[in-house]
């Protein structure tokens, strides 16, 4: 009786309402988000992950811009089925550099979290131009227009500063060599191609949407693309290591 | 309008009903206090108690090194790779029989056969279809692995490999060597292009240009392509260059495709499953794909 008049008390006052309101939702935060910081086992290093290189990033802009996540999931959970079609569960560690994270909820289309290499560059294109000449079942979009489409790679400085802002280690040079960088890795045998892979360890130089001669927005996400879920060496990592 | 919403002795009963009410009231009209249904309510407090029982059976409560892991052991990672393990067991007996069957052994037990027949079919659908097609019937590009004709060699150890380490696939082991860009290159002028082309067309019947020298298309073919595809184009399985004296065509039978493709080249990629898949799933590939159609 005495509590629920006290009740009133809140329920009367909008300011106060708000201040309970927030504590209350906080405590939520504190319980289940913050844990996540510090308990080991939702925390785990993967030696192998690197951040994208800034034509796998320009790639993944293309990727958020065309909305690719609203059909495609990046998220192979650690259910049977999942793992005998898509490959090996998706580590914490592999969407460390994704800011945002492009996990998805949905899933039109497959899973990408581990396309990178299953399919040639040639059938990337294709698919990409013309997905039922492929795919006769598919009902993606065709993307074709990405192929016409000069990158613009204009912002790519800015892009990697924000990115190392958010705490993705790109270095100087990095950052010195972006726009370099784009062009040596859409570029078949370029001279740049190993130093590329040494900052980038795993990066492959090559022209991926195969237009001669010319920067599109199909080379950037074709790279993106072909490099997804690629990091990790399954027939080393030790499943068992993370189970604690 | 009162706030206080405990029934009361001096709240109204409700005259229609027999109810008393909850006190509020909203412009005359007045909140009846009915009790909850009881299915409702024991509904609900078993569902408090299984809470409290399932935060003890599984990982639940985060502490200060570590979320409590719960009586039951259950943990995500072990409990995948026990569902695949039981999965490995439910397909029993015949998997570990194809695992440890040699290849060339594999299709003369009728058993195993079938086995390794459906386990294809099923990678098949799931890794090669998007390229070779879902019956396996290819595309421009993509070999059609139903009509006997191999580039890379049909006996089931070839197509093994292949399948292993792949096409121009980065993998080291893998199939190398593309055919070069002749017209790009400038090693062959348009015309002479148009000669080859028509002269190879010959050479599995198909119609020629009026007006074209396929004759000197031949003596072209004899010096330029014979090194790679042989004097007789039947082509060459170590290389991967291709028969060219069959219907069967990987980019097509057009003058403009034969063209292009000698202006440009080819150099087709197929991927090396064995960093995707287990070399029993291979296997499986390697006995689906001998078994289609053709296989030698």
């Amino acid at each position: 009786m005495s509590m629920m008049s006290k009740h009133a008390i809140l329920e009367k006052n909008v300011i106060l309402l708000a201040v309970a309101a927030v504590l209350a939702v906080a405590i939520g935060g504190l319980v289940e988000i913050v844990p996540l910081f510090y308990v080991k086992g939702t925390i785990e290093k993967v030696g192998s992950i690197r951040p994208y290189t800034p034509l796998e990033l320009e790639g993944r802009d293309i990727y958020v811009r065309e909305g690719c996540y609203l059909c495609h999931s990046q998220m192979i959970r650690p259910l049977r089925d999942e793992v005998e079609r898509y490959g090996h569960y998706s580590l914490a560690a592999e969407s460390m550099y994704d800011h945002p994270f492009q996990w998805g909820s949905k899933r039109i289309g497959p899973d990408l979290a581990r396309v990178g290499g299953k399919y040639s560059d040639d059938w990337q294109r294709q698919h990409l131009k013309s997905p039922r000449s492929v795919v006769p079942e598919s009902i993606m979009p065709r993307f074709g227009f990405l192929f016409h489409t000069p990158l613009d790679t204009s912002d790519i400085v800015a892009k990697l500063k924000v990115q190392r802002l958010l705490g993705t280690p790109y270095t100087q040079t990095d950052i010195d060599d972006a726009q370099k960088d784009i062009t040596t890795q859409d570029t078949d045998n370029a001279d740049g191609a190993a130093d590329l892979a040494k900052r980038y360890p795993g990066a492959t130089s090559r022209d991926y949407a195969g237009v001669a001669n010319k920067l599109t927005e199909a080379d950037a996400l074709i790279a993106y693309l072909q490099m997804l879920g690629t990091e990790v060496n399954f027939k080393t990592y030790d499943d068992k290591a993370n189970i604690r | 309008m009162s706030i206080d919403n405990i029934p009361h002795a001096d709240h109204d009963i409700d005259s229609f009903t027999g109810v008393s009410t909850t006190g509020h009231a909203w412009d005359g009209i007045k909140e009846l206090n009915n009790p909850l249904p009881r299915w409702w309510l024991w509904t609900f407090y078993i569902t408090i108690v299984w809470a409290i029982g399932y935060c003890f059976a599984y990982p639940s409560i985060p502490l200060i090194n570590g979320a409590t892991t719960g009586f039951l052991g259950w943990h995500s990672r072990s409990a995948v790779v026990q569902s695949l393990d039981a999965l490995q067991a439910s397909r029993g007996a015949l998997m570990q029989k194809l695992a440890a069957t040699p290849l060339d052994q594999i299709e003369k037990q009728p058993e195993l056969l079938n086995f390794a027949r459906a386990a294809g079919a099923a990678a098949f659908a799931n890794n090669c279809a998007p390229c070779h097609g879902a019956g396996a019937q290819g595309s421009p590009g993509y070999p059609n692995l139903n009509a006997n004709r191999w580039l890379w060699g049909g006996h089931l150890d070839q197509i093994y490999q292949t399948i292993l380490h792949g096409v121009r696939s980065g993998d080291p082991k893998g199939h190398q060597g593309s055919m070069p860009d002749f017209g790009k290159a400038g090693i062959l002028t348009k015309p002479q292009i148009e000669q080859v082309a028509n002269y190879v067309r010959s050479l599995s019947g198909l119609k020629t240009e009026t007006g074209i020298d396929v004759a000197a298309g031949g003596k072209i073919f004899a010096t330029t392509c014979a090194p790679c595809h042989g004097k007789d184009a039947k082509g060459n399985t170590t290389i991967g260059s291709a028969n060219l004296t069959t219907k069967v065509w990987l980019y097509g039978s057009s003058l403009q495709t034969i063209e292009n493709g000698v202006t440009n080249g080819h150099g087709g990629v197929m991927p090396y499953w064995g960093g995707r898949l287990d070399p029993t799933t291979i296997k499986a590939l390697a006995v689906f794909v001998h078994t289609l159609g053709g296989g030698q």
